[in-house]
């Protein structure tokens, strides 16, 4: 894959760093001079010194040829501007950027960008997995937007607990992908895999049922099986 | 957004018309352009911040300009006014004549002084020379 990186701060540096040890081709735009040099001498001629939201360095980097373009800059005006005229001018099939304003996903989102990433984001989901009022953590969106990938905590009360995965009615398009155990064994499961409390599910959902996902694994028994009544759309 | 020259003359000229008027800013100096019967809002904040443009109102407002020195900030604030807040009027300035005319396509109304001020200082030299002042 020809993938071009815009920023070639430390994110950009090490990303172009993993990229070319994989075997892509990559491409680092930077506006500094000397950090164009540095990465010139440590990864070799991948770098252009330039500014990746300007037409000419787009062209004369090949953006037209390009199959990902990821923006990593230190400003999310420009990584929004550099995914924008990738995708609309140059026709890239994917853009990935860079959110240091975890705020700023939505208009990201409603833009087009295809996917982006927020270290903000990334450790406050590692500090609300330490708690137990956060019952369906975010793991990751799936390419193609829609589906994601999310972790739920199989409480004690809920009904799913002592059912086997092939009785539990999942909402549409979602998938449980793996169960690791209190103990931490994973396990992938099955028709005939029972669930328990303190089970950690894996699952794969489309976003707009994560409620209704979230409501089947952690809705108490006294709801009856298939979580509150009247929720979202099931099979 | 933007109280810069263009900015700071823009505001004074929209409130002068008795039109309700917020002036935002990064730096609380730039203020110091608007003239001091400027009868606005001035607010010191980041426009591409969304919690400080639905602090300011935005989505109550009827028209929404960004005038920063940085065209992707101004494209960004612009896009925000417009597709998360709803405003009606959204003007973006971008320097830049080729990412203007791209955001153009995209729907953003846009200007380019680069583009505006070639053409005007074109014109003026393929005019007669006016005998003083006012030309035709």
């Amino acid at each position: 894959m020809y993938i071009i990186v815009v920023g070639g701060g430390k994110v950009g540096y090490y990303l172009a760093k993993e990229l070319v040890e994989e075997g892509h081709e990559v491409l680092v735009i930077e506006k500094d001079a000397a950090k164009t040099e540095r990465i010139a001498e440590e990864l070799g001629d991948i770098s252009l010194r330039g500014d990746g939201c300007e037409a000419s360095t787009m062209e004369m980097a090949g953006f037209g040829r390009a199959d990902m373009v990821i923006a990593v800059t230190g400003d999310d005006e420009d990584n929004l501007v550099t995914c924008q005229v990738a995708k609309a001018k140059f026709k890239v099939p994917r853009t990935i950027a860079r959110i240091n304003n975890p705020k700023n996903e939505e208009i990201f989102k409603k833009l087009g960008i295809d996917t982006t990433v927020s270290a903000t984001t990334a450790i406050l989901s590692q500090i609300e997995q330490e708690l137990p009022t956060h019952p369906l953590i975010p793991l990751l969106t799936l390419k193609g937007g829609g589906l994601e990938i999310v972790e739920v905590k199989v409480p004690e009360n809920s009904a799913v607990v002592g059912k086997r995965i092939g009785d539990v009615l999942l909402p549409q398009q979602s998938l449980i992908a793996l169960v690791v155990d209190e103990d931490g064994v994973p396990k992938v499961p099955r028709a005939d895999t029972v669930l328990r409390a303190g089970d950690e599910v894996v699952a794969v959902t489309r976003t707009e049922n994560e409620d209704a996902l979230r409501a089947v694994l952690t809705a108490s028994a006294s709801y009856g099986p298939y979580g509150p009544p009247a929720d979202t759309s099931r099979q | 957004m933007g109280c810069g020259r263009v900015g700071a003359e823009l505001a004074a000229m929209l409130d002068q018309e008795d039109h309700e008027v917020t002036i935002l800013d990064r730096s609380p100096d730039a203020f110091r352009r608007l003239p001091p019967e400027f009868g606005g809002h001035r607010v010191v904040g980041n426009g591409i911040d969304q919690e400080v443009l639905a602090r300011i109102g935005v989505a109550e407002m009827d028209a929404f300009v960004s005038v920063t020195q940085g065209d992707n900030r101004n494209v960004m604030a612009a896009q925000m006014a417009k597709h998360l807040f709803g405003v009606q009027r959204v003007v973006c300035r971008i320097y830049d004549p080729i990412r203007e005319e791209l955001y153009h396509e995209l729907g953003l109304e846009t200007i380019s002084p680069t583009k505006v001020g070639a053409r005007l200082l074109k014109e003026a030299l393929e005019r007669e020379p006016a005998a003083s002042g006012s030309g035709d």
